[in-house]
């Protein structure tokens, strides 16, 4: 199997019985391979039949859907699926399987050997931040995060080359749901598969996402480019208001000081120093309330107030 | 039937023992001598009756509702007509039966069967529907095959409720099954019909076959109980 595979929405449409409007009107999506691609829109906007479209859980009535040029609906749907990680909202973890046996359930599938599957369990387990010794446990032992976490290595557990996940923190605390939010980001790196997110919250969007594609209501696609194009060029109205009147800021939180322009000069004036990973907007938070206007960055130089305008240009 | 001589109190049972004669509380004695003849084999003919009775009931119960489950609008005219079955009372079911299938056992087992069917058709119906949706929507789209789906994970999913209703149908079975003795002379129900029939009714033999039937009852629950720990690991790992 390859590491990810490209996906591609062509001219694809889905209307459900007895409903006027479209759930999906007219799709048109070319997701590269390796992309962290974000569905983010209101409710009514499709993005989740979209999403489950790829994997054939949802038809859609004219169109086409390819997964490395090849036509999902040339494949046995069994076969597509199990080549395809996925993990929802309610997680629907096995509750009379152990942690280990639902991992193990796409491998078994596949019919790998029992070794290979239990090393890539002991394997997942790891890389998702669980312990080997949990691969006994059954869920209802769990917690919310950790259960999550088994479904996310479950999805990862035959290297699919593409993952789907429907909202997969909605249900989460905020504290557990940033703390995925920030270990995924790592995983994806680590793993570089093709991602299929959908969220309806526009911050986890643009902090999460390579590239969002935004729904409106009737599954018309509205915009779809990298977040800080998208704020910094909302296409219309529609997504101007979507994405928020602070969008300036939102940008400035997607950059961190190691990429603004600094003057190597004076440090001695400046009294605070910040690490080159801090967001620009967390900076300029912290300059606001010290009433400085400016910072030293560490290990590279002096990062003005007066030159945040030229950022967003 | 049982013969006996005329002008004896106990005609069938009577050994001169002052305990039985005189139809004392409870009687060891007579518990005793007639274990072998009497007890012992209504006992293992009443278990006879209660393994066909809900085995079959099973057998049926099961592809129907797997029927049911997959095809939803046939679980209406199943349950329906199951529990009309159950509404007809059993003395009167066995009567309708035997022009039909004389008095035999086959006349008591289709009533008996009839009787399990109410119990476990909704209870084995109700399990397949125990896996939430979401686990159900996961497993399908991890591509499990339909069958995959129900004997991987709706089947073990269904067991809690499964056990849950074989312990109703054979408890319920066991109960009922003592009105077979109207019909047969098998049965726990058979000496108890016996002893009511005598001049005075013989208590001994009523308490005992009662008890008897009482324990197979709770004897065959703690079996399930049992059986239900072995098919439900998970359930006792919750905590």
């Amino acid at each position: 199997m390859s590491q990810a595979a490209e996906i591609v929405f062509d001219h694809v449409t889905k209307r459900y019985a007895g409903r006027d409007a479209a759930a999906v009107d007219d799709l048109s999506l070319e997701i590269p391979a390796g992309t962290f691609c974000i569905l983010v829109g209101p409710s009514g906007g499709g993005k989740t039949t979209a999403l489950k479209m790829v994997n054939r859980l949802i038809p859609f009535d004219s169109g086409e859907i390819r997964i490395d040029g090849r036509d999902i609906q040339s494949m046995p749907v069994t076969e597509l699926r199990r080549g395809i990680g996925y993990v929802i909202q309610q997680i629907g973890l096995f509750p009379h399987m152990t942690v280990g046996d639902n991992i193990a359930t796409v491998p078994r599938l596949l019919g790998w050997a029992k070794q290979r599957t239990r090393d890539r369990c002991v394997e997942l387990l790891e890389l998702v931040g669980l312990e080997a010794a949990d691969a006994d446990r059954y869920p209802s032992q769990l917690s919310g995060g950790q259960r999550q976490r088994v479904g996310l290595a479950r999805a990862l557990a035959a290297d699919p080359p593409l993952l789907l996940m429907d909202e997969p923190f909605g249900a989460l605390d905020p504290i557990t749901r940033v703390r995925l939010q920030t270990e995924l980001k790592r995983l994806h790196r680590e793993v570089g598969k093709t991602v299929i997110f959908v969220t309806h919250d526009i911050d986890e969007a643009i902090q999460m996402g390579d590239r969002i594609a935004i729904l409106r209501e009737g599954g018309v696609l509205a915009q779809y480019d990298t977040p800080d194009a998208i704020l910094a060029g909302p296409a219309d109205a529609f997504v101007a208001a979507f994405i928020g009147e602070d969008r300036a800021l939102r940008r400035l939180a997607l950059r961190t000081l190691a990429e603004v322009p600094v003057e190597v000069s004076d440090t001695s004036k400046v009294s605070d120093t910040l690490r080159p990973e801090t967001t620009v907007r967390n900076a300029i938070s912290l300059m606001l309330e010290s009433g400085a206007d400016a910072v030293n960055v560490e290990g590279r130089g002096v990062f003005r107030l007066a030159d945040v305008q030229e950022l967003l240009r | 039937m049982m013969g006996g001589g005329g002008g004896v109190v106990i005609p069938s049972f009577g050994h001169g023992d002052s305990c039985v004669t005189g139809d004392h509380a409870f009687c060891w004695g007579w518990v005793r001598d007639h274990w072998g003849d009497t007890l012992g084999p209504a006992l293992w003919q009443h278990v006879e009756l209660t393994l066909i009775a809900v085995g079959i009931g099973f057998a049926i119960a099961f592809p129907l509702a797997l029927l049911a489950h997959r095809f939803p609008r046939l679980e209406q005219p199943f349950g329906a007509f199951s529990a009309l079955v159950y509404t007809i009372p059993s003395l009167a079911l066995f009567q309708l039966l035997v022009p039909f299938t004389g008095i035999t056992w086959t006349t008591v087992e289709i009533a008996l069967v009839g009787y399990t069917l109410v119990i476990l058709f909704p209870n084995i119906v109700a399990g397949l529907r125990s896996a939430s949706a979401d686990v159900v929507e996961a497993a399908h789209g991890m591509g499990l095959t339909r069958v995959q789906v129900l004997t991987r994970i709706e089947l073990p999913l269904a067991m809690p409720a499964i056990v849950g209703g074989l312990r109703i149908a054979v408890v319920s079975t066991v109960a009922i099954a003592t009105i077979a003795a109207t019909l047969l002379p098998d049965g726990l129900g058979y000496p108890i019909f016996l002893a009511l029939k005598e001049p005075t009714p013989f208590k001994t033999e009523i308490y005992s076959a009662g008890v008897l039937a009482v324990a197979l009852a709770i004897g065959c629950d703690l079996l399930l109980v049992g059986l239900r720990r072995l098919v439900v690991p998970w359930a006792r790992a919750s905590a």
